[in-house]
């Protein structure tokens, strides 16, 4: 059975100190990858023959706007089907040049989720086969998801929308 | 020669020299069941490429989840897979728990499953009858209906509400089952393993069915694993992997129950390993029933955890204790804290593997939420898997991968 402790030792007798942030919310082993790395972590973690993370779970990003030179940040959860274990993993990139290698060389599941990725966040995947929006229309112009577009504040007065109940007729 | 013959068509350049045709399916078409596009070439009748366009009914959940305060996320996530709205509603509610570190009492746990396995067995049910009307058998799908009807009587019961049913609450459920609903429930477990049977001997050794299903959509079980399947999909390549055995939630443990695989993928294997689930959830659904009535006296009242920071208390409460007053006043306008941190949990939808990725910096909404949406995830599958098929193959193997548009787009 393959444990948090076992996974971890294996991945700093790789790589050394370069995976930073080991913690187990929940349960669930997480770490920090440079982002220059992040394909030779991932094929470590698919080809060790006690590892064998050969499942991707999901794959999105967050947003982090006062963190400088780190802004974005790119979630992978991993699965071990055998053993079950699930293990998460980051990778932070600048907002400037969110450039993120890809992940679909490995796992074909991850063209779309970093379609998806890409549509709202704007992360750059470096060798995708296919990088265009997914769910938005191909003119936008924006990533929706990141901080600075906030939801519309929900008691302006100034517009007219006389179907969802603000201005028109009704006031 | 065209230009000749017919100056008033105006053709693409070079669409008379290709020896394909361009067929646009969807994104309104009766025979996708949702609101799918794909752009189809077609050699003949022969499917050369697929190019599925998703995104259509994109509402923005994960957005708009990022100003609501955990209870009002619920009704959003009806409408992910509006099939089986319940298992989505307790997955959510699941993932708050975790959060939360609320534990919920086993009777409520096994309300919940009561509830999730009869989404699941409404699902299967919608997905295999389409799959016959798909390969023109319409009374089927017509006759399951009423079982449909009767689970969403139960829902009614229980909640209020039919279809997106924003059932239950962080802690347990919003009110006891009636009576009513467990006699519903009763009718149900006494009627439908006669309808489910009869439902397989007008399908299951079909020859015009088989015909159509067998080595129809197929896939193997790496090339799934790869793409990311789960659920009945990737059980039907031969993968016995299911969140509820794998990683329990809502004591899923306390059950026995099988998991049927197949071994081809393809829509036959698809059709048995969901009929089979059926047979499997009615299983559970019995043991839990039992479980239920085995709770006495003051034990058969519990229906909610002991959660006043997330719970709604007594409305009778809310008028003569202060105390409920203000939890209820706080939880109303969302003004409770959410505890720091991020959590990742998932239960076995009906379609999939449905996880909810919640990441909170102890303001009262989430700081960002994800749902990772199953059909998203393998309809990316569907070019490959239709490749080479026939066109009439690609509406059935639509059907049978059992992709909802809401859940796609979420």
């Amino acid at each position: 059975m393959l444990t948090n402790e076992q996974i971890k030792n294996k991945l700093i007798e790789k790589f050394g100190d370069v995976l930073t942030d080991f913690s187990e919310p929940y349960g669930m082993l997480t770490f920090e990858a440079p982002k220059d790395l992040n394909l030779k972590v991932m094929q470590f973690l698919y080809d060790d023959a006690e590892l064998g993370f050969q499942f991707l779970t999901d794959l999105q990003a967050v947003h982090y706007p006062h963190d400088k030179g780190r802004e974005l940040a790119v979630v992978y959860h991993l699965h071990n089907l055998k053993d079950n274990v699930r293990i998460r993993f980051k990778v932070f990139t600048s907002i400037e040049q969110p450039d993120v290698f890809t992940a679909t060389k490995l796992y074909e599941a991850a063209n779309w989720m970093e379609r998806e990725t890409y549509d709202f966040f704007g992360v750059n995947f470096i060798g995708h086969p296919n990088l265009k929006r997914v769910l938005n229309v191909d003119e936008m112009d924006y990533f929706p998801m990141r901080k600075e577009f906030p939801l519309e504040d929900q008691t302006r007065v100034d517009k007219d929308d006389e179907m969802f109940g603000r201005g028109g007729s009704f006031n | 020669m065209s230009d000749v013959l017919h100056p008033h068509i105006k053709l693409p350049d070079g669409s008379i020299e290709k020896q394909t045709t361009t067929l646009n399916l969807g994104p309104t078409h009766p025979a996708t069941h949702g609101v799918f596009q794909n752009i189809l070439e077609l050699d003949g009748e022969r499917i050369v490429s697929a190019e599925p366009t998703v995104g259509y009914i994109h509402r923005a959940f994960e957005k708009l989840a990022e100003r609501r305060p955990l209870y009002q996320i619920t009704p959003l996530t009806d409408r992910l897979n509006y099939c089986s709205s319940p298992i989505n509603n307790m997955g959510w509610h699941l993932t708050c728990e975790k959060l939360l570190d609320v534990k919920t009492p086993k009777r409520v746990d096994y309300l919940r499953i009561i509830i999730m396995e009869l989404a699941r067995i409404a699902d299967h049910l919608i997905c295999n009858s389409i799959v016959g009307v798909d390969t023109g058998a319409y009374t089927g799908f017509l006759y399951v209906m009423q079982y449909r009807e009767l689970i969403y009587e139960i829902y009614e019961e229980v909640c209020g509400s039919r279809l997106t049913t924003n059932i239950g609450r962080i802690g347990g459920f919003e009110r006891n089952f009636t009576n009513t609903a467990f006699e519903k429930l009763e009718k149900f477990l006494k009627e439908y393993p006669k309808v489910l049977q009869e439902f397989e001997n007008l399908f299951t050794r079909n020859r015009i069915f088989m015909e159509r299903t067998i080595a129809c959509g197929p896939i193997s079980a790496e090339r799934a694993l790869n793409y990311g399947f789960t659920g009945p999909n990737l059980r039907a390549a031969g993968v016995d992997y299911d969140v509820r055995v794998h990683s329990p939630y809502s004591s899923y443990e306390d059950f026995q129950f099988e998991i049927p695989v197949g071994t081809t993928g393809d829509c036959y294997d698809r059709y048995l390993v969901r009929n089979q689930e059926m047979w499997q959830s009615l299983s559970i659904l019995e043991q839990a029933y039992k479980k239920v009535q085995e709770f006495k006296g003051a034990e058969a009242e519990v229906y909610h955890a002991d959660a006043p920071e997330y719970y709604l208390p007594e409305k009778q409460d809310v008028y003569t204790k202060m105390e409920a007053l203000i939890w209820h006043f706080k939880i109303i306008m969302g003004e409770t804290e959410i505890p720091k941190g991020e959590v990742y949990h998932s239960v076995e939808g009906a379609n999939g593997e449905l996880g909810f990725y919640l990441i909170s910096d102890g303001g009262r909404t989430p700081y960002r939420l994800h749902f990772r949406r199953p059909c998203f995830i393998y309809y990316q599958a569907y070019p490959e898997i239709v490749k080479g098929a026939m066109l009439s193959d690609a509406i059935v193997t639509l059907s049978s991968l059992n992709l909802i548009a809401g859940e796609m787009d979420a």
